[in-house]
């Protein structure tokens, strides 16, 4: 029966990452806004543009969460 | 198009939304103000946008072609180019990426959002756009060293969404929402109390008899894991708060709910520790799930509306200064006396300043409510907020724009009073008898219990003090505020929090303003008298007054929807008279009778029109009166009136129709006296309900128990205020008052159903029979019974009064 020990120790950190997801999704402004998100679906795909920008992206989004 | 209507040969513009029409591309209904663009409708510039993207392939070729048809931008954004003001507005920076968070309040539909968001085809210098489309913002990444920021504002402004930047916007970029931070709160009290049950199932089963006694400790030391972050983290806002009522001598609902989490916390970890029982920890984790809940249900809130703006929000972010020839934008704050600035057309005087030029025509209606534009000559003072139509001018400011006329309202003591503790809310009222009874009766049943068996004194002592913390009594009337929020937000009138609706019972007093709250605004409505246009006669007026800056032309240009594809030669504006011009080969004159040709007296307010000679007819552009202005005032028996206007009393003798006798009626009141009108009627013993709409009442809005902006467009500039209502429900706002008055009730019968189950509950506490189990069940039940309770009643009355 001792297993139980082990068994609720595991259950409780899946469940532990789980509010940890939460607590980052909504750190991360995933529910700020909930409405435009369901627009933006329903556009087409357009091609892809350069990585040069995307990678600029990703930095300046970094930056923009420190200050 | 058929222009036969109901009222005969009067055509309202209005008309043209009674019969539905609906946009060529996204199919929602066209507001009475839209765009017709080859011989389509469209809702607003992002549909047409779309249309003319599916006409043509290259993105690019479209926007050169729109920029160059867009000349009069030229200028108008340069202000951006001031270093001061371009670092407020700017999230981030560098060399090749800004980040900018632009509000465009034109923003209206999905095409918008797909216009805005593939902002990037339209000009390589834009990196990556994406659009909020409840806060009518987007946040755009573009490239400075291809596309500067006045040059992004003119795209975008060029497109049809005009980026709109005020001071106000540019001090709280930072702001972070409030209501994430609830959601975290109730998100770990959820995961916590959720595993606390779990934990707690043995014990529920009654099957911890025959389990191992390790496997009983475990289970209570996990459960005291658990239940720590929900009170440190997520009840902490209890303990703040009931400490804060404390301090001030004010016992607050608070109180005794953070007396109930520390005697059920006190009392689980004394068990725990004896190994005498499991606790109450599930209630516990419970309650503050519960309490939570009901604190996020009352916090609706309305993304696109802001409830706090002052006159920085109408204010422009910087003013153009004229120093030796040289003009250079700067932000208002910095303007000194002495300064020469210039006002283009339509732009607001920013400071209070004396006029260089020979004339300005300049329109104070928002600032005093006055309609009429004023005509100002030089060396003439001009007053902050008034907003020049017509040619610019020159003006040199004689005080700075803080300390101008207008914004010294904004120094009144009513702007500075913030009550935060909530005094006044029916729960903290009643909370500090039920604190005493509780507190008493702990108190007697200690004593009693002292006599018969001390052991279990402390027992009986926290029993009582779980038992009758107040959990449904806490959720009563955030739940019922919460569903008459949004009862009224369904029906239009959008107020700040929930407290308005207690505060809107308590009014005996309504006071109207007249100008834009009691008439139409002045983009209200504008009736053509005589046969009916044909659209291609609508389409020639439209170009006539397209060439005129006069608010009257502006005002008609708004109210007809044509093709004005047409010629236009010959066309001259002839001051105080009208316009005449020559469109598609005819000849058009509008303005006084006498100027069209007429042979007899025009009547003041009305534009007439006459095409090769012939008279076709008259627009109609007074204000008028809202409809059903009458029947509701007979529907507000029960309270007093007022009307407050800054305009002169031309229009006594037709209020007076109106109003009851006796009614008040004040006219030319400036924004100072309608603050201390509202003063003295509450000094008075009265509870005063505001309704206005301009700058002008902002005074009297905040000075109000609960002042109601009424708004055309609630998501267009309103000051400072408890509520937004839209213009054309005014005629409901005695709904609205009944309304409110049976969510007291609602909260009042409620109350009364928490304190039959604290009732039983403490029943059972005062004779030392409360049960963890039976904790656990009843503090459920009897929240889940209210939050039913006021659900079902709000939904029944709301349907009761066809709302």
């Amino acid at each position: 029966m001792s297993v139980i020990f082990v068994l609720i120790i595991v259950s409780m950190v899946v469940a532990g990452g789980f509010l940890a997801l939460f607590i980052w999704a909504n750190k991360s402004g995933q529910f700020d806004d909930t409405v435009t998100p369901s627009m933006r679906m329903l556009f087409d795909d357009k091609k892809k543009r350069g990585t040069e920008n995307t990678s600029q992206q990703a930095e300046a989004t970094h930056h923009n969460r420190d200050d | 198009m058929p222009l036969q209507s109901q009222y005969g040969k009067m055509i309202a513009a209005e008309e043209y939304v009674d019969e539905k029409l609906k946009c060529h591309h996204c199919e929602d209904l066209c507001r009475q103000e839209h765009i017709v663009y080859d011989g389509k409708h469209f809702c607003c510039t992002g549909c047409k946008t779309v249309y003319e993207l599916f006409q043509t392939d290259d993105l690019r070729e479209l926007y050169e072609s729109r920029n160059k048809a867009n000349p009069h931008l030229a200028g108008k954004y340069d202000f951006l180019e001031n270093e001061e003001i371009r670092n407020k507005l700017l999230r981030f920076r560098s060399e090749k990426h800004n980040i900018i968070q632009l509000s465009l309040p034109d923003i209206h539909c999905s095409s918008c959002v797909y216009v805005l968001e593939n902002l990037s085809d339209f000009h390589s210098g834009v990196i990556q756009a994406q659009v909020n489309f409840l806060k009518r913002t987007a946040e755009v990444h573009y490239n400075p060293q291809v596309i500067k920021l006045p040059e992004l504002a003119g795209l975008l402004s060029s497109m049809g969404y005009p980026p709109q930047f005020n001071m106000d916007e540019a001090e709280d970029k930072r702001r972070s929402s409030g209501s994430s931070g609830l959601a975290l709160k109730i998100g770990v009290a959820a995961f916590c109390f959720g595993n606390i049950m779990l934990l707690s199932f043995p014990e529920y089963l009654g099957i911890d008899e025959s389990m191992d006694d390790s496997f009983k400790t475990f289970f209570a030391y996990l459960n005291v894991v658990l239940v720590l972050p929900v009170i440190f983290y997520s009840g902490k806002g209890y303990f703040q708060s009931a400490y804060k009522g404390l301090k001030r001598r004010f016992i607050n609902i608070d109180v005794p709910i953070a007396l109930g989490i520390v005697a059920l916390f006190g009392r689980s970890l004394y068990e725990i520790v004896s190994q005498t029982g499991a606790g109450y920890l599930d209630s516990l984790g419970g309650l503050i799930f519960f309490l939570l809940i009901g604190k996020w249900f009352q916090s609706k809130t309305y993304d696109n509306l802001s409830f706090e703006r002052d006159y920085k929000s109408y204010f422009p972010l910087a003013a153009t200064r004229i120093e030796q020839g040289i003009t250079t934008a700067i932000p208002i704050a910095e303007l000194k006396p002495g300064d020469e600035v210039m006002v283009r057309n339509q732009e607001i005087i920013p400071a209070d300043a004396i006029l260089l030029s020979d004339q300005a025509n300049i329109d104070y209606s928002f600032v005093t409510g006055e309609e009429k534009a004023v005509v100002v000559k030089g060396g003439e003072q001009l007053y902050a907020g008034g907003r020049q139509v017509g040619e610019r001018i020159v003006v040199r400011i004689t005080r700075p724009s803080s300390q101008s006329y207008l914004t010294s309202l904004w120094n009144n003591q009513a702007f500075k009073d913030t009550d935060d503790l909530g005094t006044e809310e029916i729960t903290n009222k009643i909370s500090k008898y039920f604190t005493a009874i509780i507190l008493s009766i702990a108190f007697v049943a200690g004593l009693v219990w002292y006599f018969i068996d001390p052991a279990g004194m402390w027992q009986v002592i926290a029993a009582i003090l779980i038992v009758a913390c107040p959990c449904a009594l806490a959720l009563s009337a955030p739940f019922t505020n919460g569903h008459t929020l949004r009862i009224f937000g369904r029906n239009k009138l959008y107020l700040k929090n929930a407290y308005a609706t207690e505060k809107m019972v308590a009014v005996d007093t309504i006071v109207f303003d007249k100008t834009g709250t009691l008439t139409e605004s002045s983009e209200g409505k504008v009736l053509f008298a005589g046969d009916p246009l044909s659209e291609k006669e609508a389409g020639w007026v439209r170009k006539l007054v397209e060439n005129s800056v006069h608010p009257i032309s502006q005002k008609i240009r708004k109210s007809l929807r044509a093709d004005t594809e047409f010629v236009i030669t010959e066309f001259s504006e002839v001051p105080g008279n009208g316009l005449c011009g020559r469109v598609d080969g005819h000849v058009l004159r509008l303005g006084k009778a006498e100027f069209t040709g007429a042979n007899h007296e025009g009547k003041a307010g009305r534009v007439y029109l006459s095409i090769d000679g012939q008279q076709r007819g008259y627009f109609e552009t007074n204000n008028r009166y809202r409809e059903g202005l009458k029947a509701l005032v007979d529907q507000l028996t029960g309270y007093k009136l007022a009307v407050l206007s800054g305009d002169n009393d031309h229009e006594r003798a037709y209020l007076q129709t109106i109003f009851p006798r006796g009614t008040e009626m004040y006219f030319r009141q400036q924004p100072q006296d309608k603050l201390n009108h509202i003063k003295e009627l509450q000094q008075r013993g009265h509870k005063v309900m505001m309704l206005g709409d301009g700058l002008n009442d902002a005074g009297a809005l905040k000075q109000s128990n609960v002042g109601i902006a009424v708004s055309e467009d609630a998501s267009s500039f309103s000051p400072a205020c408890d509520g937004i209502l839209e213009g054309n429900q005014l005629k409901h706002l005695a709904k609205y008052m009944d309304y409110a008055r049976y969510g007291r009730k609602i909260v009042i019968a409620s109350f009364i159903i928490s304190f039959l189950y604290n009732v039983v509950g403490l029943s059972f506490a005062v004779a030392g029979a409360l049960t963890p189990i039976f904790a656990a069940i009843l503090m459920p039940l009897s929240s889940i019974s209210v939050v039913g309770f006021t659900t079902l009643t709000s939904n029944f009355f709301a349907r009761k009064k066809h709302l």
